[in-house]
């Protein structure tokens, strides 16, 4: 526990305050519509660069709905999900970017994209945002390998020339290919699976393919990592080690985490900043103090799931449970 | 581990009531069906005739069957599950070596079949034998291999696959026809004929899956064929297409003339010469289609393919283009199917909407799964035994004897189609083999591997567990 409470304290004393860094991911003004239900309803929030940014609620509050809508697996009926990499200076494009109507917009060597103009794969493939999911989706049958280089799977199309040079053999695609897999080695290691690297992924025992899964993810290379309750079903030790899994992957790989939690002692624990959802709206955003002593937070979490707020109160104030 | 004597007595007792019980309901299910029969008189009257003996016989046969199993081989099997069973890693070891060698030796079985045939039964008798057997099963395999990329890896469950069949074999035979164009030319003419369709139909189908898209590719299928029967000044209608042009031997054709092959090359002319260089023709063909497919498998595409079939919305998550792998996937295993229509006409001479009936679908969709999805050599041994078992049902002529002249067994091939489905669906519901080879692997060389799992084990397992 000491090593975690540790990395905690040295990040509070070498990162600013989230509000100070730039924006990665700003939503406007986001609105869902399912018929007449309304899932999301008028949400902006932004989420920061090199910050772990928690979105919380009640069960059917609409989290994984912003998670679907800012992924492109579902077309928003209203609002604007800008994301930006490279120079901060082009987010002064915004708005000529929502006039001119295309994806994205370029400046000098800053990216910026409108995610509810992309279908699904291109926000991964080009506006760089990886995503797991609640329910753990690897590719079973293939190898814990195989699972890390479908993630790299446009850059080796792009090195195997669209097939074509791959299958003729040329050299160039096998030393993109023995890349990829020292890159997944890389992973394999970090998240302790080497030696399963050849066993089928639907083989891992629950918390491995939990790992797996944020690992694929991460082997796309995304600047945005939306992480849908990472700590779901994992016992208190598993949920230790990825809340430092998740500081490394913010800190080693300037990858700006989203992630929707229910278990509050990580949330507390981990979390730069924190929106909380109730009925598709907006109640409160802020750091884990403010949340903490929100009463707007505690009355919607009052009577559904109070121990757990109670609990995230006290472990987060000691920041540790043993 | 013995059974004692009381116990085996109880089981008697059991057995006997199972039997009992199966009688039952395999007398009343026959009853109907067989003890009953209507026949028309000479007055065109029908008659009520009964059959006992053969509901008795038949009653009898299913009984007997299952007291032996319910007596010996149920017990034998529970017995054999209770002793210590073989260590995991040495069986794995074991078939894996088994398989290895599978491969090479159908391979050599493959490449030496004419010869073995022409020395066993001579020049007279060989055309029909690898007519019939070999090539007849090679255009299976090569189907079943090409239908394996778009079911097997992508999952995509393809029922109208006759159709680029079908588009293959026309565009061959009418281009040949009409403009005179050589086999060597309209082959691959064929295969991009037959991936275009099959891209054109991918377009409107990618958001379908499972039986949704089953139901549709049934229907374009049936589409294809109804347009070969009704668009009769291209195609001809139900009369076909013949005198379709033969392959060549490198422009030397397979004829009695000076011209031909056997005068060319000294030898008496004889039609096995051109039903060798067909075998062998298709077995190349067939070889090309394994080549590619297990070289695919080891790039990107493949690699997405079976991610696909795995869980698609995970692929679109790691932003996998699912429509382009979609269609690559249905236009590959189109092309094969063209290339493989394309020398089913050359080697037909003659062709028609006959040949392309939803049946041929069926059985390419059975070779695949009876195979296992995904395994070519699994695909390449179903072929075998239903295309074989059905051709060799022609040959079972003794059961005449046995059974009386009026005794067809090729009539029968569908009723043993059924029984070996039920069979490999019960012991082997994931087809004969439903081992995946994995793509590539983290240890650094596949063969370093299996040499390290050959010596030290030991060593291995401290390693697994270090």
């Amino acid at each position: 526990m000491s090593s975690s409470a540790s990395v905690t304290g040295a990040h509070a004393s070498a990162a600013a305050p989230p509000s100070n860094l730039a924006p990665v991911l700003r939503v406007e003004h986001l609105s869902m519509r399912f018929g007449g239900l309304i899932a999301v309803n008028d949400l902006s929030f932004t989420a920061h660069r090199g910050a772990i940014t928690a979105l919380i609620g009640p069960n059917g509050a609409g989290k994984t709905t912003v998670f679907n809508c800012i992924t492109g697996f579902y077309k928003p009926s209203e609002g604007r999900i800008a994301l930006q990499f490279g120079d901060p200076g082009v987010w002064d494009e915004l708005s000529a970017l929502t006039e001119r109507g295309t994806r994205s917009i370029r400046r000098g060597d800053g990216v910026l994209f409108l995610l509810e103009r992309m279908p699904d794969y291109l926000v991964t493939q080009r506006a760089r945002v990886a995503r797991t999911f609640q329910n753990i989706r690897l590719f079973q049958g293939m190898t814990v390998l195989e699972n890390l280089l479908v993630a790299q799977h446009n850059p080796l199309m792009w090195a195997s020339g669209y097939t074509v040079l791959g299958a003729l053999g040329l050299r160039s695609y096998a030393r993109a290919e023995r890349s990829a897999i020292e890159k997944a080695r890389d992973w394999l290691e970090r998240i302790g699976l080497s030696e399963r690297a050849d066993d089928p992924a639907g083989e891992l025992p629950y918390g491995a393919q939990r790992r797996l899964e944020i690992a694929r993810a991460m082997c796309t290379d995304p600047v945005l990592l939306c992480l849908d309750e990472p700590a779901a079903g994992l016992n208190p030790s598993e949920s230790a080690e990825l809340g430092r899994y998740l500081f490394e992957i913010r800190d080693e790989h300037a990858t700006s985490i989203l992630l929707i939690e229910h278990d509050m002692t990580v949330v507390m624990e981990i979390s730069d900043h924190i929106i909380v959802l109730d009925h598709g709206q907006k109640i409160a955003d802020g750091t884990p103090d403010d949340i903490r002593n929100d009463p707007k937070v505690i009355a919607a979490y009052l009577g559904v799931e109070e121990e757990e707020v109670a609990e995230g109160e006290v472990n987060g104030g000691a920041q540790g449970r043993t | 581990m013995e059974a004692s004597p009381p116990a085996s007595r109880v089981d008697l007792a059991r057995a006997l009531r199972q039997t009992a019980i199966t009688a039952l309901i395999a007398f009343g299910l026959l009853l109907p069906l067989i003890g009953f029969n209507t026949v028309q008189n000479i007055r065109n009257e029908l008659v009520l005739e009964t059959r006992w003996p053969l509901l008795a016989a038949l009653v009898a046969i299913i009984a007997a069957g299952r007291f032996l199993h319910a007596a010996f081989i149920a017990p034998a099997l529970a017995r054999r599950a209770l002793r210590p069973r073989q260590e995991d890693a040495k069986r794995v070891a074991t078939r894996a070596r088994r398989l290895r060698w599978l491969t090479p030796f159908t391979l050599g079985f493959a490449l030496l079949y004419p010869a073995l045939v022409l020395s066993i039964v001579g020049t007279q008798g060989a055309v029909k034998w690898i007519d019939n057997f070999g090539v007849q099963i090679l255009i299976y395999v090569m189907l079943g291999w090409g239908l394996n990329i778009v079911v097997g890896l992508a999952g995509l469950l393809d029922l109208g696959y006759v159709a680029f069949y079908a588009v293959g074999a026309y565009s061959y035979a009418l281009l040949a026809h009409n403009f005179g164009l050589s086999f060597w030319i309209l082959l691959p003419v064929a295969g991009c004929l037959a991936a275009f369709w099959g891209i054109l139909l991918g377009f409107p189908v990618l958001r379908l899956r499972g039986d949704y898209l089953a139901i549709v590719t049934l229907a374009f299928g049936e589409i294809i064929r109804l347009i070969l029967i009704n668009w009769v000044p291209v195609t001809n209608g139900y009369a076909g297409i013949s005198g379709i042009p033969r392959p060549t031997f490198f422009g030397i054709a397979f004829n009695a003339s000076d011209e031909g092959f056997a005068a060319r090359f000294g030898l008496e002319f004889s039609p096995v010469y051109r039903t060798i260089f067909l075998y062998y023709l298709i077995l190349a063909l067939a070889l090309v289609t394994a080549a590619l497919t297990v070289r695919l498998r080891r790039l990107p595409i493949g690699r997405a393919w079976e991610a696909l079939r795995e869980d698609e919305i995970a692929c679109r998550s790691l932003g996998i283009n699912t429509t382009n792998t979609k269609l690559t996937a249905f236009a590959m295993g189109a092309m094969f199917a063209g290339f493989a229509g394309s020398f089913f006409a050359a080697r037909q001479g003659f062709i028609s909407p006959e040949s392309f009936t939803f049946m041929e679908s069926a059985v390419i969709v059975a070779i695949v799964v009876l195979g296992g999805m995904g395994s070519l050599l699994g695909v390449a041994i179903a072929a075998v035994i239903m295309i074989g078992g059905t051709e060799i049902m022609r040959e079972l002529d003794f059961l005449k004897v046995v059974f009386g002249s009026a005794f067809d067994p090729t009539q029968y091939r569908m009723l043993l189609f059924g029984f070996a489905m039920v069979l490999i669906m019960v012991w082997r519901p994931r087809g004969l083999i439903a081992t995946r080879e994995p793509s590539t692997l983290l240890k650094t060389s596949r063969r370093a591997l299996l040499r390290e799992q050959k010596t030290t084990k030991p060593s291995l397992a401290q390693e697994r567990h270090g």
